[in-house]
């Protein structure tokens, strides 16, 4: 039995998916793998990256927090933020990534009053993470890894 | 005659008046339909947050484990009020009756009462009534998204945190149906969790599963996402409320202008026919008196 898998956030469904064969979630103890008939779980996730993979096909999205239930072989993961590999703009993820690091630096440098250091970081984070997840895509093209 | 020119006037600035109510009517049904649709797509994340918080806050047995800050109960001092209107006006009596609600409850209180107003409309009527406004959020657009709602989030839990307040409410328009918005007030703080069926389901509930890091933590994690998600659903519904109430009222006022045209166009016709009949008398009544 394959698994259902379920990723909604506040704002929107971001992907319903079934005959799912395995999920790797970034959990906040660290990275966990669900394969079908997994016991009932719910936990906290962090942000990073989530993968799965049905048959030939793999797909990741970048996540930024959430919870994840597993019952039954259905995984639903309640995400802070989700975003589809294929929804991600490269280019606006290195511009922001870009941006965070100048602001970053001119925070050093001059330890200027006006940037905020735990928002800079926290937006080079996500634009890390954005990348990680596109390029990864570009690299297996589609095709497990695992 | 001049009453002829005065009603030609009136009808053109009727119907000039309908164009205007029948565009915004057009405008705001196909903003409905896309704040609906917002709405709803929020639902699945809020129905499957409520039911784990039901399972995981209802505990079984003794209330002395560290219960969380969201969840306690402190002897009321001082209430707040978040307050949801829409930004604009031309929708109704959607606005009047979200204040009157707001404004009687308020009323009702014993303990002083500050509002943290969301929407122009509510805003203006609290500084009127001389309540004190703690904080303003205007101008979230017609489709506010999560992460608009989460600065309002944080405002209302960091005032409860600090013991600034003992007890928020949240004042929104529950989008019942399109024509029918109804003014709603709830307890958001401290948080009442949502019922389980009995305290057993809710023990079995928590025994099912493998929680990590600790069912605390998680539940930790996840009360203030429960907060957020009913901030911003009130908000969804206010928007969608806001286009649906516009929507009914700009039909009712095109309704009635084109009612009005009809009238005034009989009454114009029928001067017009009485001016020329008097013409004609005026004409004959002249020919005859030149025979004579």
């Amino acid at each position: 039995m394959p698994l259902t898998v379920e990723i909604v956030t506040a704002d929107r469904v971001v992907r319903v998916e079934q005959g799912v064969d395995v999920l790797i979630a970034p959990g906040s103890e660290g990275q966990l793998a669900i394969l079908p008939k997994h016991a009932a779980l719910m936990t906290t996730l962090d942000y990073g990256e989530l993968v799965f993979r049905r048959g030939q096909v793999e797909e990741s999205f970048a996540i930024t927090g959430g919870f994840m239930e597993v019952r039954k072989d259905r995984v639903t993961i309640l995400a802070d933020q989700a975003e589809a590999a294929e929804e991600i703009d490269l280019a606006r993820a290195e511009a922001a990534r870009a941006r965070a690091e100048e602001r970053i630096k001119r925070g050093r440098e001059q330890n200027a009053r006006d940037v905020d250091m735990a928002r800079a970081q926290a937006a080079l984070q996500r634009s890390l993470l954005r990348l990680r997840v596109v390029q990864r895509r570009r690299r297996t093209d589609g095709r497990p890894r695992m | 005659m001049a009453t002829i020119r005065q009603l030609k006037r009136r009808i053109t600035s009727v119907k000039n008046t309908a164009k205007i109510t029948n565009a915004l009517q057009l405008v705001a049904a196909s903003k409905m339909r896309r704040a609906q649709d917002r709405a709803l797509q929020a639902r699945p994340y809020a129905e499957k947050l409520r039911i784990v918080l039901a399972g995981l806050a209802t505990r079984e047995g003794g209330d002395n484990s560290a219960v969380h800050p969201l969840l306690v109960s402190r002897p009321v001092k001082t209430v707040a009020m978040l307050h949801v209107t829409p930004d604009r006006g031309l929708c109704g009596g959607l606005n009047s009756n979200m204040n009157r609600s707001a404004g009687t409850f308020v009323a009702m209180q014993h303990e002083p009462v500050s509002v943290v107003a969301v929407g122009k409309k509510g805003r203006d009527f609290f500084i009127r009534a001389h309540t004190h406004v703690t904080a303003e959020f205007t101008d979230l657009g017609d489709y506010p998204t999560q992460s608009d709602t989460l600065g309002i989030s944080r405002v209302i839990m960091d005032d409860y945190l600090h013991g600034v307040v003992d007890r928020v409410y949240i004042s929104f328009p529950e989008l019942v149906s399109t024509a029918n918005q109804r003014p709603t007030i709830r307890q958001l703080l401290p948080i009442e969790p949502p019922q389980m069926d009995s305290a057993d389901a809710a023990a079995e509930f928590r025994q099912g599963y493998i929680f990590e890091p600790s069912p605390d933590i998680v539940l930790a994690r996840l009360l203030p996402r429960y907060i957020e998600m009913q901030i911003y659903e009130a908000i969804l519904q206010n928007a969608a409320s806001f286009q649906s109430a516009q929507m009914v009222a700009m039909k009712n006022a095109t309704d009635s202008a084109r009612d009005i045209t009809r009238e005034l166009t009989l009454t114009y016709n029928k001067a017009r026919q009485e001016q020329i009949t008097k013409e004609l008398l005026d004409i004959v009544g002249g020919a005859a008196a030149l025979e004579d």
